[in-house]
């Protein structure tokens, strides 16, 4: 059963390090905004520049 | 095509106006043009997120003048590189995730900007731009053509950067930390089995245990310490010392218990205490994040003012370089922002800002002129006395018509519960000792301890911040945003309520307008409008929206005087327009209705008639009202509304017109004498000191960004039917405050029965106290919530401001 020190020692180490990326991750500031991010991941990517043209058209063609 | 509302801002669209393009109907050109903007560069999802997102855009000719200056522009910039410039502003209009969308896509509407990002909390946009493309001035432009003009103010010009306090939620992760593994360790010792591995390891449990819990316990709770030290000092007894207390006499007993090997000790138990109290902190701060309060004069002066130089010229400085000697413009509704000597010949100055008084104070020249006031009129010239920071009005604000003399008077109720509550449970504990000493020395140690272990507050000390917390958060989703915890306690103890009359009952919006007389010309109307420009009394901003618009003229001469009314020339014709006693006209319903006279080169025409549009649910609201509190209407309107009035309010209901902003400040301090508790809800414009005054100042506003300093509370004019579901909401809220601080009174007599009589074991307190903790604060919020439901929650339908000040 001496192995539980090791045990014991290797997950406080483990939980130690976890504390010091949630320490780094506040100091950079990623958590200062905490709703926009969940806005941000729902907007689509930016369209083809293809359909650039199409509106512009339409307007054209109504101005004909 | 139906008139329905504007594809763009959501407005209802006045059937004349009406605009159609690409199959959309819009309420203006202006939001035509945005709309125009967008499809043309690809941007039309900015429609599918949020229906009718968008904001008309303003008029802002000239008004960013002064980002030509380079030195202003780098005091604003947050990063300052040769090819790379950062740019962090403040955007009101930022409400959903149109926006957001929008904001984060201004890379597609102007060449030069690298990227942007928006802070939705904070409403707030980071542009990064490159200078050699584009400039601030265009972004700014940019952002104003699209309805989303950013809010640039004195403010952010602090020299350094805002520093972000981080510590609570690093002193929180700590704890948290701390409070997890200790959890974890102390299973095997929790099921207490009695085998022979637990005993070989039992000392190694417990002093990694100790060792853990030794950061949470200097690091996470040093903020109770400093500020239990800090009471001392000062003499007092706040909640701090009894909490701080608790938790040092946990750790010293739960070493002695490892030291000594009496038992577990209670590591669990305080670091829990540790992290929810810590919780409970960091929700209160979130709470207040939302709408700032703490704004000082900065935020409402100009940043730049317009300096003339020696050889007559203008140009445009930084206030902070304002000096001494300094000749100075300033404009027709421009702030004044420091001391000075009126050069110019004369001056009208409108002081309500600072006092309270809306009639405008006539100045020589030669005259001294405060800092605070705002010009109505022509532009004068003055010649700087003090810079900013000496300046009268720095030191008004620490003036106690701004300091609520209520501070002083209204302890809060836990402030009245920690004065009794130390101290009593101070004196029990040593009792109890002495009362034990004499029988048994270890059982006596162990109550004491026992004792300041169960009994602690921090059941009291989370039940108002917490209730109050998440009171403040409701109330602040149905654009009810008060200023601090302390107003609520306040609100339910209102027993008469006072309103003003217009712009309170009465709404800015809706009105109609009738013309009797003889018809006026498109000449006439051309003439009238631009007279109306330059006045920003509301009647004349009402009319001058009621006139179509017409192509700018410039008045030779303009002058407003208040209470009276407008004279203007304007190429060679004379233009009046006021009360009939500034026209020299008596007509027959004179004294009956509002009315705005018109006479043209001397010409008596007519008159244009105002009828008052009450705002909706003004009736049931009073009815509402009048069951349990006394209510006042004071108006500075004269009594032609009187027969309307009385029919649709209760008969109970107090109506006094004719009332200058001095008169109503009076009337409220009799009331106050009387020994009533008074609230006040006016407009903020006029009413600053009687708002001062009254024991809660709530200003209704159209735009909440606009209001007057003097207030405790800002109420949306859509939500001025709810005032009563506002009203009853408090009550409850305190009734909730006072059922929890039953429940743990009810606690702690378990609690304390139990140590008293020797028969706590560690397994049950350290069982009580989290329990209790995690107990008040569910049953808070549940019941904060619960009352909340009663009503429907405002809804999304966002009303943003619409043409506000043409000048």
């Amino acid at each position: 059963m001496g192995v539980i020190y090791i045990l014991i020692t290797i997950s406080i180490i483990v939980a130690i390090f976890f504390l010091y990326a949630f320490i780094r991750a506040v100091k950079k500031g990623q958590y200062d905004d905490d709703y926009t991010p969940s806005v941000r991941m729902l907007f689509d990517d930016e369209l083809k520049i293809s359909t650039n043209k199409k509106p512009i058209q339409t307007i054209k063609e109504k101005q004909v | 095509m139906n008139t329905g509302n504007c594809f763009h801002c959501g407005l209802e669209i006045n059937k004349k106006e009406e605009i159609i393009y690409d199959e959309k109907s819009f309420c203006c050109n202006g939001c035509k043009t945005v709309y125009e903007i967008f499809s043309q560069n690809d941007l039309s999802c900015y429609y599918d997120f949020q229906a009718s997102p968008g904001a008309t855009p303003l008029d802002i000719k000239g008004k960013y003048d002064f980002l030509d200056n380079e030195d202003i522009v780098s005091k604003l910039l947050e990063f300052q590189e040769d090819a790379t410039h950062i740019v962090s502003l403040y955007i009101p209009h930022i409400h959903c995730s149109s926006c957001i969308w929008i904001l984060e896509n201004l890379q597609k509407l102007q060449q030069g900007i690298n990227t942007s990002q928006v802070n939705f909390p904070e409403k707030r946009v980071r542009i990064t731009f490159n200078p050699e493309e584009t400039s601030l001035k265009k972004i700014v432009e940019l952002l104003c053509s699209i309805g989303y003009e950013p809010y640039i103010s004195l403010d952010n010009f602090d020299e350094g950067k805002k520093v972000i306090d981080r510590s609570l939620i690093y002193k929180i992760g700590v704890a948290f930390f701390c409070f997890g593994n200790i959890m974890l360790l102390s299973f095997p010792e929790y099921f207490e089995v009695e085998e022979y591995w637990i005993n070989e390891y039992r000392g190694f449990f417990r002093w990694l245990i100790f060792a853990i819990s030794l950061p949470a316990f200097f690091y996470s709770a040093s903020g109770y310490y400093v500020s239990a030290y800090k009471s001392i000092k000062s003499g007092m007894l706040n909640i701090d010392i009894p909490i701080a207390l608790g938790i040092v006499v946990m750790f010293i007993r739960s070493t002695v218990d490892i030291v000594f090997d009496y038992g577990q000790g209670f590591f669990d138990s305080m670091t829990g205490l540790i992290f929810f109290m810590l919780l409970g902190k960091l929700f209160q701060q979130k709470t207040y994040d939302f709408l700032s309060f703490e704004r000082d004069y900065k935020s409402y002066f100009p940043i730049a003012i317009t300096k003339i130089l020696a050889d007559g010229s203008e140009t445009s400085v930084q206030v902070y370089d304002i000096q001494k000697g300094d000749r100075l413009l300033i404009r027709n509704q421009e702030l004044i922002p420091v001391d000075g000597i009126l050069i110019s010949e004369k001056a009208s100055i409108d002081y309500s800002f600072v006092t309270g008084e809306a009639v405008a104070i006539e100045k020589k020249s030669g005259d001294k002129i405060f800092a605070g006031g705002k010009q109505m009129g022509k532009v004068i010239e003055i010649e700087v006395l003090f810079s900013v920071s000496q300046s009268y009005l720095t030191q008004l604000w620490s003036n106690d018509v701004f300091q609520k003399k209520i501070d002083i008077k209204h302890k809060t109720i836990t402030d009245k519960i920690s004065r009794y509550f130390t101290p009593a449970l101070l004196g029990l504990a040593i009792i109890s000792f002495l009362y034990w000493i004499f029988i048994d020395t270890n059982t006596a140690f162990n109550v004491f301890t026992a004792i300041l272990i169960v009994a602690c507050p921090c059941a009291l000390a989370l039940t108002a911040p917490f209730t109050l917390g998440n009171v403040l958060r409701i109330l602040g989703k149905r654009k009810f945003y008060l200023k601090n915890a302390i107003v609520i306690e306040q609100l339910a103890k209102v027993d008469s309520i006072v309103f003003d009359k217009t712009g309170t009952i009465t709404t800015n919006k809706k009105t109609s307008i009738t013309y009797e007389g003889t018809p006026l010309t498109d000449f006439d109307l051309k003439l009238l409008n631009n007279a109306l420009r330059g006045s920003n009394h509301p009647l004349s901003r009402r009319l001058y929206e009621f006139i179509p618009n017409q192509i700018k003229l410039i008045p030779t001469h303009f002058e407003e005087i208040i209470g009276k009314g407008i004279y203007a020339e304007i190429n060679g014709n004379t233009i009046k327009l006021g009360s009939s006693q500034f026209l020299k006209t008596m007509t027959e319903n004179t004294h009956k209705k509002t009315k705005v006279h018109v006479e043209i080169n001397g010409v008596y025409k007519g008159s244009y008639v105002f009828n008052n549009q009450y705002r909706e649910g003004l009736e049931q609201l009073f009815h509402q009202l009048s069951k349990k509190y006394n209510l006042i209407i004071l108006s500075g309107d004269n009594d032609g509304e009187r027969k309307i009035l009385e029919k649709m309010l209760p008969s109970t209901t107090k109506l006094v017109f004719n009332q200058k902003p001095e008169q109503k400040l009076e009337y409220i301090e009799e009331l106050q004498k009387q020994g009533k508790n008074v609230m006040m809800i006016g407009d903020g414009l006029n009413d600053a000191g009687a708002l001062a005054q009254s024991n809660i100042g709530i200003s209704i506003s159209e735009n909440v960004n606009v209001f007057s300093p003097a207030c405790d509370g800002i109420l949306d004019a859509s939500q001025f039917q709810k005032i009563g579901f506002f009203m009853n909401y408090s009550k409850k809220a305190m009734k909730t405050i006072f059922m929890s601080f039953g429940l743990s009174l009810a606690y702690n007599v378990v609690g304390l029965t139990y140590a008293v009589s020797g028969n706590l074991s560690p397994l049950v307190a350290a069982i009580i106290m989290p329990l209790s903790t995690i107990t008040i604060v569910s049953f808070v919020t549940i019941m904060t919530n619960f009352y909340a439901r009663n009503s429907q929650p405002a809804t999304r339908n966002f009303q943003p401001a619409t043409k506000n000040n043409p000048a």
